[in-house]
């Protein structure tokens, strides 16, 4: 289902504008990530999709149909909603939470209470949660179960408000690479709402950079808007490591992965003046054996040096750079799928693959400011692999 | 004095008949069960009314401020004059005494829900009167039955008015003790009353546990755990 704003405007009583002249189109199946300052309005227009807040000026189309036109509580129980610190009710059951929407919407109760059941399992949580009361719950099980919650009637799309902001960053990472599994199999159109900008270039095929006042400053994917700021204002928001970010759009190419001397875990190493990479059984990188370093018998853990974040193959540019930048040894580990030591990477390999990328010499093209009403559904795949 | 209490419960004759200690007793549980379901009819819908839309509660506030500060024994007797009947009157002063808690109580449970929780029903399509009947008034169960426990105490210690205007019930001891200076008797009455508002208390609180859903009072226990 596709959502659009045309000239959307919620001027308030006391004369503030929240939100002002907001135009795009989030197209089927994908995701939209709203982003910005506080007072930019991003929350304020997520909420005028379901008319949890009706705009002063313009209109909300989905399909093309104006949301005016149809019942406010109709539809609500049509459109998935998950809010911040989830807003379960405490009263009722994990099922009996979930299965609100089509209880409202007149399904049998059985039925109800079965499909909450199957949603249990699409959001990750065990069975056995069904019975527990939301106070019972950790935050991060909590905000699963208010995404359960939104998708039982299984609606089209998906308004989701700063889901994940009062998750910590740990279980927020594992939350964020859930929702995009589940974008890829269920294909919602998604309206998402941070003000976190790495949530938003990770979460979303397009996002949109709101200032305060409530103006769209800049709509584009995530790589657009990295590489191509509008204005300042884009360019200062985005943050200043926005270029070693940007990598995460390059994929890895033609990227040259040397061989590196290794030492496995239980045998007896020769000294030698140059790092060894310390492996396991499975070829699995456990850490670093200093150049010169002496072993006590045969080579355990307690020898090593820790190594670095691993890059695995394939993925983007960053990682690369990142486990170079990272190794103790200077040399950024390359694991396969599996977790096996392939080789390793220089930083200086990664800069001359950046450097001879195409996009990356670019010059600001036509591309970035745009309602993008065409774009293809997903342009960043790469950005998708978790990063190495 | 105590003694003379102990030979006044001691005595058969104070505890059967018309002026016997459980027909005084039902009496006044009587008057109270009335005064509170009456009380009950009116505080309730405009507590919920007021919690639910936000409309009206500094009038509401306001208006329980007055009212409990008008005397109970005042307004028996006004309504006595007015109406020369005795139960109306009585029951009428009760009343006035029982709606500011409940009301209070009532609007307060709804008020308070989580805006997250309210934001999260009307979110998911629910109406208004789903949301109340579905959420609001559940959640706020503990703060409404609380409010009808604190009007119920209040009614059985005041009760006692009825007697004042040629009705039963407890103050009946208190009323003709004093009038002979039988202070036995006077102390017994008391003994009795009191002894009333715990039991019925205590009934209510157990209410309170069964009706008040496991999920908010867990809800209350991890609150209360993490403020702690």
């Amino acid at each position: 289902m596709t959502i659009e704003f045309r000239g959307v405007t919620k001027r308030y009583e006391d004369g503030a504008l929240a939100v002002d002249e907001l135009s795009l189109t989030v197209p089927d199946g994908s995701m939209t990530v709203f982003v910005g300052p506080s007072g930019c309005g991003k929350t304020t227009s997520l909420r005028m999709v379901n008319r949890m807040v009706e705009p002063t000026g313009g209109e909300v189309l989905l399909d093309g149909r104006n949301v005016r036109d149809a019942d406010p509580a109709e539809l609500r129980r049509g459109i998935g909603y998950v809010i911040q610190h989830a807003g379960l009710f405490p009263h009722r059951t994990v099922l009996g939470n979930i299965a609100t929407v089509p209880m409202l919407s007149g399904w049998s109760r059985r039925s109800a209470r079965r499909r909450a059941g199957e949603l249990l399992d699409t959001v990750g949580l065990p069975a056995e949660l069904g019975s527990r009361y939301p106070a019972q719950l950790s935050g991060g099980q909590q905000q699963r179960v208010g995404v359960a919650r939104a998708l039982a009637a299984d609606p089209p799309v998906l308004l989701m408000d700063e889901p994940f902001s009062a998750v910590d960053p740990v279980v927020r990472e594992g939350l964020q690479d859930e929702l995009l599994d589940l974008q890829r199999r269920l294909g919602k159109t998604i309206v998402f709402v941070t003000h976190d900008i790495d949530e938003a270039v990770r979460l979303g095929d397009r996002v949109a950079v709101l200032r305060v006042g409530g103006r769209l400053a800049q709509y584009g994917t995530p790589a657009d808007v990295l590489r191509h700021p509008v204005d300042d204002f884009v360019a200062e928001f985005v943050g200043k490591d926005r270029g070693y970010r940007g990598l995460s759009f390059l994929s890895a190419g033609d990227l040259e992965v040397d061989d590196v001397a290794t030492a496995a875990i239980g045998s007896v190493p020769e000294d030698s003046d140059e790092w060894r990479l310390a492996i396991d059984a499975e070829r699995r990188p456990r850490g670093w054996l200093a150049p010169g370093s002496t072993v006590d018998g045969r080579l355990a853990e307690v020898d090593l040096v820790a190594g670095g974040s691993l890059y695995r193959r394939g993925t983007s540019l960053r990682g690369a750079l990142d486990a170079a930048l990272s190794s103790p040894a200077s040399l950024g580990v390359v694991v396969d799928d599996d977790g096996a030591t392939v080789g390793v990477v220089t930083a200086r390999h990664v800069l001359d693959v950046i450097e001879r990328h195409p996009a990356s010499v670019t010059a600001t093209s036509g591309t970035a400011n745009t309602t993008a009403t065409s774009r293809t559904a997903n342009p960043t795949a790469t950005s998708r692999t978790p990063r190495a | 004095m105590i003694a003379e209490t102990l030979a006044w419960l001691g005595d058969p004759a104070n505890w059967s008949g018309p002026g016997g200690v459980p027909a005084r007793v039902l009496e006044h549980v009587g008057y109270v069960a009335l005064a509170l379901a009456i009380a009950l009819v009116i505080a309730v819908p405009v507590g919920l009314l007021v919690g639910h839309t936000g409309k009206g509660a500094v009038l509401l506030v306001g208006a329980g401020n007055i009212v409990r500060a008008l005397p109970t024994l005042g307004v028996v007797t006004l309504f006595f004059l007015l109406l020369a009947e005795s139960t109306p009157a009585a029951v009428v002063g009760l009343v006035v005494l029982a709606v500011p808690p409940i009301m209070a109580g009532t609007y307060a449970g709804v008020q308070a829900v989580d805006p997250h929780v309210v934001d999260a029903a009307s979110g998911v399509g629910m109406r208004g009167m789903q949301r109340l009947w579905q959420v609001e008034v559940p959640i706020a169960l503990p703060m409404v039955l609380g409010g009808v426990r604190n009007a119920v105490l209040q009614l059985v210690a005041t009760a006692a008015v009825a007697a004042y205007v040629g009705l039963g019930g407890l103050g009946r001891y208190l009323m003709d003790g004093l009038a002979i200076l039988d202070y036995a008797e006077v102390v017994a009455g008391a003994l009795f009353t009191a002894a009333l508002a715990v039991v019925l208390d205590l009934l209510l609180a157990g209410l309170q546990r069964t009706v008040v859903p496991r999920g908010v009072r867990l809800a209350e226990l991890a609150t209360s755990k993490g403020a702690a």
